[in-house]
Order: structure tokens, then C-alpha cells, then sequence
């Protein structure tokens, strides 16, 4: 599409998906930041640790988005910063620094918390900083409190672990060994709760499994509990490495069954839970037979409707795309800057089947141009996608919304179908960050 | 402890000031930052974002590329995008890593602009100044490279309004209504730098008469005018209808060629009152309620430690300064964030401020032009 731009004409264009490199279809240059803000950051999901205080040590510019984040969720009395300044990185004195501050600020609360999370940043890396000892005198010093290292250092961001995944994993660190209960389950690394209707949960809930997850724990010794946990199911790709850790820390066993659209990976990964632990299997066939006809009704209402999907709404966009293109609908585009290797199959079908699927990034600086703000017609699903196509037509959801198998499915369906009879507005929704966290916005 | 924070926010940093400054200028902004950074700016400091296809992108600098010193992938991604998109200028803003890493962001410019031929600025920010710094040396700069030098000022009544960002000025109509202000008292605006004002004011910023600062993210361009061009300034922020008398009194004294002056002082302050907020508005608006409401207020400014200050007035960076200013405060003009360290028993007006509280207030900023009897039907 042709974008005006300082009066030249600005040619915006997607890759076709056969024309993609996989899993980086995109050259990595100046980076757009859509107004799309629906996911979480890391100060939301600190605050998922009931009772946890987070202090974040770091220069200016990187403490207003994590302190405004947790005004704009109404946590400010959970949080608290440290400044890093000039001087700081001359004289080389980032331990005392963050060792005297940490312990001023939690001097100066009204309530000493069982837990402080204490954020470094991209510059403790660089300068050095011997962080082994700032936790060893914090611990010394607090020996009532239990503290853990998160990090906001997205220039890390190549480097290993990404952020995302090293928070997700931080979520559990603070868990103490116990015994562990036989046949309990954890559901790990989610931001959100895990539906109760949804595949796995309800199986293990129907068979009277003890459940554990984060975003249900209301203090910080109901979270304890979750230790005892036999098994961590984490479901979402940045979440395993978490429970990695976990598994080799406090001894339960971690069964990646990942978020899929497809009924053969769904099927795949109930039998891998049933195969752990006493669930009994659903009726595979009647719940394959249940998606299909939520497709049908679907394709039935919405036609040759054109669709986008982006990345932030569900994990696997590829697949998505690839569960409606086989079932008729008209996706027309995906917005990915990059795939996890989980999707190279559903890429390798799409590139067969779908070679003329436009692939779209989202942060390529070309994409500062490519909203006209005059309403489409698409169908979208994900923030992003709604913004780029200013589609007021549009699925509000992000990292899969706790959805899981089949259910994901059949729910995904019923909301397609709320927002093709539904109108939203793109402009409040989406600028509000963390969806389905408090917002004042 | 000096430097942290138990409850209060952070201003927004100098590389955001850079953005926000020439954000409607028609050029390219690269805050030069890891991937993601950029979003700080354009969720809580930039309300002009959603509709405004302003060229501010990130470097998206790796942990590889800081320490390798690799400037070249920052050079080729912004030559890259320049030519795609011709701005009419190129800014680099450092943060963080590039200032620990000795980043040259003059050089770094200077060879994007031999390469495409784009005017190139590059600025040392580090992300650990206030908005105030950042935003005042952008300005400065366009208005050194870009103004017509040729130009002589004109004997008329051309004014241009000098240091307004949505970082102080949110998108409310402050500016609108400071323009029409003068317009309808008879001046012609030339430039609104930099909201709302075209590329032409900014080169013909020479023509104007006299220069009114409205915030202390305009003093540098205004010091830098009266040194091109000998154009006279006053610093303040046409806040109620007396002090928007006096100033416009002093302009014409200005713009003919008198020595004029706005006495900010105020031997009455009282104890424990105070407006905490960016140094220019708040004097101004100290004066405003001085002479409307007989109220006396001090000012606590976070922003900056600005040469207007009385000696009545702080420079207070950090919450212990703030902590320390309020104790036993009787009444307080504030961003609302600011209740958080009073006691029940101080009388508290809600002035928010982009700058400091982001979006969050945003509905709740009061348009004072000309009008403060928002804060004074409150007192």
C-alpha cells in the first residue's frame, strides 16, 4: 500500500509467507512501537506474587514506564524505585547503592512485605555489578524478608534467556522447598488464570487434582503452597524455562504441553497430562466434532470476511491462521516479527498451501505508516492487527487469554462472532496495557 | 536517602524531552535504546501518538552491538530509513547504555548527514535528566540550524511563544488558547515552538519582536535568540487575567525596545503553602494566585534548579526533598501523585501534570490561560 509521507510516496508492504526466512522474516533496523499495549510488562507481573514489593533500580528514562505502570494499575504502594544517576556509573559504587536503597525504602514502609523483588538493569551488566553480594547483604541485612533478582535489561534481549522468559521464571524463585504432594498440578507461567473450562483444567478438575496457579493465590503463604506442586504444566512458550528451573530446584516434573490449534497436538498433550497423572480422557472425537461446528457457524455469519491476526494475541498465530484457512475463512494477513520454532510446521503447511498469506511485522519502522485510520472491514484478532487495520471489528485478547485446547477453540469462535456483530473502540482498549490486569486508564 | 522513591514517580527523561520537543517537526527521532524502550514515551509521555505519524523510532541497540562499540548497524538502519522516508531532519537521543559507552552522538550525526544529506543532530542525552534538559537542547538546536539568520526583527507586535511540549502543556488547548490570547490582544504569533506552529515560524523565528518562554525547555532557544538577534524575552506563562495583564503590558515594553520586567518576588509567602511543578509555570502561577486570591504560595521544582527560583522556593529532585518541604504543609498545588506524602490535614488542589503522572490525569488537566479560577475557587 502507498503511504504520503513529508510528500514522497511511501510504498508499506508485507512479505508473502513462501517469500519468508524462518523464524526471522524481517531485516531487525529501527523499531515502531505500536499504541497496542494490551500485554504484560514485567512490573504487572511481579505483582502477581501476593503481598510482594518491587523495587526497581535503574536510570530515570527506565523507571517512568514501571512506575506509571503500577500507578496506572493502582499498585503504587507495592512499588518502589532507586535512581541510578551519572555519578553512580563514575565512582563505581552500584552495590552500595542499590544495598543502602533497597533497605531505606523498606525502612520506610508502613508494612514490612514478606518478599521484595528488587529489579536491576541493562547498566548493572555493563558496569560490573556484583549482584551475588548486593543479595547476599540484602539478605543479611533483611533476614525476615525473602528477596529475588528480576531483571529489566531488554539490551539482553539476544542474549540467552530473553526478558520475558527470565520473568516468567522469576514468578517461582521465591518458593521455598516442602514436600511434595502427590498428584497436584501447577499450572505455570501465565500472566492470567487458566479457564476452568478449558481442556486441561477441566479434565484435572473432573478427577478432583489438587490445582495450583499463580494468579489465584491471595497471600504470599498460599503461594508458598504451590511448591508442593508434583507436576508444572506450562503451557506458553516463554513460560517453560521457568519451569525448568523449577523442576531442577524443588524436584516436581515439568510437562510442556504447549498452546496449539491443532486437534492432533491437543490430542497429543491431554494423553501426555493423562499419562502423568489420574485424568480421565475427554471424548476427543465429540469435542473435534464441537469445534467444527463453532467453525462452521463462524464461516456461516462472517463469510469472506478478511482477517488479521497478530503475534500477542495468541502464541501461535501461524497455526491459527492455518486452523481457518483450512476451514474457509479469508486470512489474509499475520503480523509476526518473528516465529518460535513451534510453528515451523504450520509455516511449512502455509507456505504450500497459503503461499500468497501476507506476513506482516510489527515493529519495522515502515509500520509507523501503515494505519490510514479509516475503518476496514477485516475481522482482527489481537490489538496490534485492530490497530494496523483500524478494524473496529476485532477479537481483544492477548497471550492466548487462558485459553487451552479445544476450548480455546470453540471460545475463540464465540468471540469472532461478538466481534463481527460488535463494535469496539480501538482507540480506549487498546492503550490500555495489561489486559484483563486493574486499570485506571 | 537521596535517590529513592517509596511511593512518588519519576519525571519524564531528557531523551523523552528531545522527542516530545520535535515530535510535530517532521523529522526522524531515534532514541537510541534497547528494543522496547521507546514504549515509555509513547504510552505515558506522548498523548499526540495514536493520531500523529511522527517519525520517533528506537535503535533497538543489542547487548552485542553496546559492547562491540558498533555504531555502523545504527548508522546503515537510520540512513536506510531516512532515505525511505525523507525527514526533514535526523535527532539522535542517547540513554543509559550509549552514555556509558562513550557513545559520540555529534560524530555519529555527522556522518549520517554527509551520507544522506539530511541535516543530522546528535544529543548526549543519558536518561537520567529530566525532560527539561533534553527538550531545551533540541529546541536550541533546530532553531540554531534552521532559523534565517538574515532576517530582521520586526517592529511590529510579533510574538512567538517559546517552550511548549505536551509534557507541560498536555493536549487541552493550552496552546490554542495562548495563541488566540495574543492574537486578540493584537499581536501577531509567528512560531508556537513546538506545538501546532509550521516550519516557516521556526525559520522566520527571527522576525518576532519578542520571545515569550512559557516553560524552562524554551530559556536556551530564547538566550540564543537574543544573542542572534538581539530579541528581548520574559519568562512566564500567562496564567489569570492580572498577570496576563502585566504580561502583556511588559511584551509591548519589550518589543519596543524598554527595559521591562515582571516582579516574581513575594516578600508575603506563607508558611507551608506550596505548588510543586516545573520551575516557569509554577512562578507563574504563584504570581496569578498572589495577585488574584491574595494567596501566597513557594514553589517546590522538581524539574530543574532554574535561575528564576526565589530564594523562598527549593530545587527538589527527590521524594526526601519533597518529604522534607511538605512536612506540616497547610495547602499544596500539585500533580495528585503528590498526595501520596501529605498528611490528611493539608488542603490539596490537583494540578496534573503530563510530565510527571503520565496519561493517568490526563481528562483532569485545567486549561489556566487567561482563567485560573479552577485552582482559585479552591482555595
Amino acid at each position: 500500500m502507498l503511504r504520503k509521507v513529508n510528500g514522497h510516496e511511501v510504498d508499506i508492504e508485507p512479505i508473502k509467507i513462501r517469500d519468508c526466512n524462518f523464524p526471522s522474516p524481517f531485516h531487525a533496523g529501527l523499531e515502531f512501537s505500536s499504541p497496542a499495549r494490551g500485554t504484560w510488562n514485567i512490573a504487572h507481573q511481579g505483582m502477581l506474587i501476593p503481598e510482594a514489593h518491587e523495587i526497581f533500580v535503574c536510570a530515570a528514562s527506565c523507571l517512568r514506564g514501571v512506575v506509571l505502570t503500577a500507578y496506572e494499575m493502582r499498585a503504587e504502594k507495592r512499588f518502589s524505585t532507586v535512581a541510578v544517576e551519572e555519578q553512580n556509573l563514575v565512582d563505581g559504587n552500584m552495590e552500595e547503592l542499590i544495598v543502602d536503597g533497597v533497605s531505606h525504602i523498606i525502612d520506610q514502609l508502613p508494612q514490612k512485605p514478606p518478599c521484595v523483588l528488587v529489579y536491576t538493569s541493562c547498566v548493572h551488566h555493563f558496569c560490573g555489578c556484583d549482584l551475588e553480594l548486593v543479595y547476599r547483604e540484602l539478605r543479611k541485612k533483611h533476614p525476615d524478608i525473602d528477596f529475588t533478582d528480576c531483571y529489566m535489561n531488554p539490551i539482553m534481549r539476544k542474549s540467552g534467556r530473553t526478558p520475558d522468559q527470565i520473568m516468567r521464571s522469576r514468578f517461582y524463585s521465591l518458593l521455598k522447598p516442602r514436600p511434595i504432594q502427590k498428584g497436584t498440578v501447577a499450572f505455570i507461567g501465565n500472566d492470567f488464570s487458566t479457564a476452568k473450562d478449558s481442556t486441561l483444567y477441566k479434565a484435572l478438575s473432573e478427577a478432583g487434582i489438587r490445582i495450583y496457579e499463580l494468579t489465584e493465590c491471595k497471600t504470599y503463604e498460599e503461594y508458598q503452597e504451590m511448591a508442593a506442586a508434583e507436576y508444572y504444566i506450562a503451557d506458553y512458550p516463554s513460560a517453560k524455562a521457568g519451569g525448568e528451573d523449577l523442576q531442577a530446584r524443588l524436584g516436581g516434573k515439568l510437562l510442556y504441553l504447549p498452546f496449539t490449534f491443532s486437534y492432533e497436538e491437543i490430542r497429543k498433550n491431554v494423553r501426555e497430562l493423562a499419562f502423568h497423572v489420574p485424568i480421565r480422557l475427554p471424548d476427543f472425537d465429540k469435542e473435534e466434532s464441537l469445534c467444527e461446528e463453532s467453525l462452521s457457524k463462524v464461516k456461516e455469519t462472517i463469510g469472506q470476511t478478511p482477517i488479521a491476526i497478530d503475534f500477542a494475541a495468541f502464541s501461535r498465530p501461524l497455526g491459527l491462521a492455518r486452523l481457518l484457512l483450512s476451514h474457509g475463512f479469508n486470512v489474509k494477513r499475520v503480523y509476526a516479527d518473528s516465529f518460535t520454532g513451534e510453528e515451523k510446521s504450520d509455516f511449512d503447511y502455509l507456505c504450500q498451501q497459503e503461499p500468497d498469506l501476507e506476513i506482516w511485522p510489527t515493529l519495522d519502522a515502515q509500520m509507523r505508516f501503515a494505519s490510514d485510520r479509516k475503518a476496514s472491514d477485516y475481522l482482527c484478532i489481537g490489538q496490534k492487527a485492530a490497530h494496523f487495520n483500524t478494524a473496529p471489528h476485532f477479537v481483544n485478547i492477548v497471550e492466548n487469554g487462558g485459553l487451552y485446547g479445544y476450548q480455546a477453540i470453540t471460545e475463540l469462535c464465540r468471540l469472532m462472532l461478538d466481534a463481527v456483530e460488535n463494535e469496539k473502540d480501538i482507540r480506549t482498549l487498546i492503550q490500555k496495557k495489561a489486559w484483563g490486569c486493574e486499570s485506571c486508564i | 536517602m537521596k535517590q529513592t522513591s517509596r511511593i512518588l514517580s519519576t519525571y519524564s527523561a531528557d531523551a523523552f524531552g528531545v522527542a516530545s520537543m520535535l515530535f510535530e517537526l517532521g523529522g526522524m527521532v531515534i532514541i537510541h535504546d534497547a528494543s522496547g524502550c521507546n514504549s515509555t514515551y509513547t504510552t505515558h509521555d506522548e498523548p499526540r501518538w495514536f493520531d500523529m505519524d511522527s517519525m520517533l523510532f528506537v535503535s533497538a541497540i543489542s547487548e552485542l552491538e553496546a559492547i562491540m562499540g558498533d555504531d555502523n548497524k545504527l548508522i546503515e538502519d537510520i540512513v536506510t530509513e531516512a532515505k525511505r522516508f525523507h525527514p526533514r531532519f535526523i535527532a539522535i537521543a542517547g540513554t543509559p547504555i550509549p552514555a556509558m559507552t562513550g557513545f559520540d552522538a555529534e560524530s555519529v550525526a555527522f556522518q549520517i548527514e554527509n551520507e544522506t544529506g539530511i541535516p543530522a543532530f546528535g544529543f548526549s542525552t543519558t536518561g537520567m535528566k529530566t525532560y527539561v534538559s533534553g527538550a531545551s537542547m533540541a529546541l536550541r538546536a533546530i532553531v540554531e540550524r534552521f532559523s534565517i539568520k538574515e532576517i530582521t526583527p520586526s517592529g511590529n507586535r510579533v510574538l512567538n511563544i517559546i517552550g511548549l511540549t505536551p509534557l507541560d502543556f498536555s493536549t487541552n488547548g493550552q496552546c490554542e488558547s495562548l495563541r488566540e490570547l495574543f492574537e486578540k490582544n493584537g499581536w501577531t504569533v509567528n512560531a508556537t515552538l513546538a506545538m501546532n506552529t509550521t516550519w516557516e515560524s521556526i525559520e522566520n523565528i527571527g522576525s518576532a519582536s519578542v520571545n515569550l518562554v512559557v516553560s524552562s525547555t524554551g530559556r536556551a532557544t530564547a538566550e540564543y535568540l537574543k544573542e542572534t538577534f538581539g530579541t528581548p524575552y520574559l519568562e512566564a506563562v500567562p496564567y489569570g487575567s492580572q498577570l496576563t495583564g502585566k504580561i502583556l503590558e511588559t511584551l509591548s515594553l519589550l518589543a519596543d525596545g524598554k527595559e521591562a520586567a515582571i516582579d516574581f518576588n513575594d516578600p508575603e509567602t506563607e508558611d507551608g503553602c506550596f505548588i510543586i511543578g516545573e520551575e516557569i509555570s509554577s512562578l507563574s502561577l504563584a504570581k496569578a494566585l498572589a495577585l488574584e486570591t491574595n494567596r501566597h504560595f513557594s514553589v517546590l521544582c522538581p524539574t530543574n534548579d532554574g535561575p528564576k527560583l526565589r530564594s523562598c522556593d527549593r530545587y527538589t529532585p527527590y521524594e526526601e526533598d519533597i518529604d522534607d518541604a511538605l512536612r506540616g504543609a497547610g495547602t499544596v498545588i500539585s500533580d495528585p501523585i503528590y498526595r501520596n506524602v501529605l498528611t490528611e490535614k493539608a488542603a490539596f488542589i490537583a494540578l496534573p501534570h503530563e510530565a510527571y503522572s503520565g496519561r493517568i490525569f490526563r481528562k483532569d488537566i485545567p486549561n489556566l490561560i487567561g482563567d485560573i479560577s479552577y485552582i482559585a475557587e479552591k482555595l
